[in-house]
């Protein structure tokens, strides 16, 4: 099966490690993901920090190229870059003049056909009935799965589980065997593009949600976010002294969590590539539950 | 809402957002909810439902003190206050707008100075190759900061776990990428 794809720039860059999990867990289940040719960087919170129309015509471009390539579906696991599409595609299916001139300066015709998921409806739709069949191991843990800001706001144009207290991520790793912690800082800001610019404040966002997830308990934390996970991976030492404390939970990418559980290979997953050392194992051996679970039946027949 | 002034133009600064983000700040009743789930208000000179009052004021001096605020540039664009608010008055397509306002007047806070460099950092690296070019843009914005020491220790690291590419990837039709620079930012600039 060939589904559309977009990497983005932190894929192909500092967060290499979700790209190389996201093709592992493809290639295991059969999918063979096409990137959009020549693509461009969808312009993130700098494009639409700065000037609008740019902030839409960066991602038009890409959208339309797919198209053109005859792409219908297009993965986008970065959630930045998501975020980025949906808003485009949102804005020009309600403003027919704003549509007519993005077409006009990319000069291209995009037509707005196409079906963006991220990586939580990549997973939902095409790996987890599948998941059964080949999972290895069951990640035995108690994890706190993290969504961060774009991956489900604003509803209005993603439409994506719950703003509040979403429950996607919590489904895909409880399939996965995991104990899939309550807490309180599922969806508030890790300080995103201020990583360079503002650290101080990312060491106080990023280093509240470390700390509750902490307090309660949880072995991992589960994110589907590049910037995220540079934040709370990399940024450690600003999280640690904003917290007081060191702190050595590891962050990893729910393509990564599914990885483990299929028994890929750790450094084809690159999870050597992180600050925060992954030092979670000895999973339990995974079996396949039969059909026949329920004893008295069993005397029954 | 009664659109019946609508016949008016409105030169406020609510009204310009009324107009170009389609955005009504007379829905607004003050409930302060944008301010309490805000992750930076704490960071803000003024929070984002006082800021939103403010602009319902009309007044210009109110109107100036937003365009020169911190406020709009520390905004994270997290969404949290939308997803709050319950008369739905969109407050990241606000901040944009008045972003994008205070750099055309020239009015953007000085503290704001290295995130806007950033951003300009961010967006030359796409122009030049299509694609963000992330050595480049940190070796960039710490030039433009005259901050050099300041992440220069995560560099290393970064490379050795293979996060950091040396050379820039650069897309084949980068003219396309040129012209679209040209017609929207570059040409509001001049």
């Amino acid at each position: 099966m060939k589904l559309g794809f977009y990497p983005g720039c932190s894929l192909e860059g500092a967060s290499r490690e979700y790209n190389e999990s996201v093709m592992a867990i493809a290639e295991e289940m059969g999918i063979e993901l096409v990137s959009i040719p020549d693509w461009n960087c969808c312009g993130a919170t700098a494009a639409h920090n700065m000037d609008k129309e740019l902030s839409l015509s960066l991602p038009a471009r890409n959208l339309a190229l797919a198209e053109e390539a005859g792409l219908t579906e297009l993965v986008v696991p970065c959630a930045a870059c998501y975020s980025r599409f949906c808003a485009t595609q949102h804005e020009l299916k309600h403003d027919e003049n704003l549509h007519k001139k993005i077409n006009g300066i990319i000069e291209k015709e995009y037509k707005g056909n196409l079906r963006i998921l991220n990586v939580i409806q990549f997973i939902e739709e095409f790996i987890i009935d599948k998941l059964e069949d080949k999972m290895k191991f069951e990640i035995n843990k108690k994890v706190a799965c993290y969504y961060g800001c774009l991956l489900v706001r604003p509803n209005k144009v993603l439409n994506f589980d719950r703003t509040e207290d979403p429950q996607t991520m919590d489904a895909v790793m409880k399939k996965l065997g995991a104990d899939s912690i309550d807490w309180a800082f599922k969806t508030e800001c890790c300080g995103a593009g201020f990583s360079v610019s503002f650290t101080e404040t990312v060491g106080r966002l990023s280093g509240q949600i470390i700390e509750d997830a902490v307090h309660r308990g949880a072995e991992a934390m589960i994110v589907a976010c590049p910037m995220c996970h540079s934040n709370l991976d990399m940024r450690r030492p600003e999280i640690d002294k904003y917290n007081k404390k060191k702190s050595d939970m590891p962050i990893i990418y729910i393509t990564q969590a599914i990885g483990l559980a299929l028994g890929i290979d750790r450094k084809k997953l690159g999870l050597q590539r992180h600050f925060v050392p992954v030092k979670l194992n000895d999973f339990k051996p995974y079996t396949k539950k039969t059909e026949v679970e329920n004893p008295q039946k069993m005397e029954v027949e | 809402m009664s659109d019946s002034h609508n016949h008016l133009i409105d030169n406020s600064l609510s009204g310009k957002i009324k107009q170009n983000v389609g955005v009504s700040l007379a829905r607004c009743y003050q409930c302060g909810k944008c301010s309490a789930g805000c992750p930076v208000s704490s960071d803000m000179d003024f929070p984002p439902s006082l800021l939103i009052r403010k602009l319902q004021t009309g007044l210009p001096e109110h109107e100036e003190e937003v365009l020169r605020s911190k406020s709009i540039w520390y905004c994270l664009t997290c969404e949290m206050c939308i997803s709050r608010c319950p008369m739905e008055v969109d407050i990241p397509p606000m901040m944009d707008y008045l972003r994008s306002e205070s750099l055309r007047l020239h009015k953007a806070n000085p503290a704001a100075k290295n995130i806007i460099k950033f951003h300009k950092a961010f967006l030359d690296s796409i122009e030049q190759t299509g694609r963000l070019y992330e050595m480049g843009l940190i070796v960039d914005y710490k030039a433009r900061a005259l901050n050099l020491i300041q992440d220069v220790a995560l560099a290393p690291s970064m490379f050795a776990k293979g996060k950091l590419k040396i050379m820039p990837e650069l897309i084949k039709n980068r003219k396309n990428i040129k012209q679209i620079f040209k017609k929207t930012i570059n040409k509001k600039q001049k």
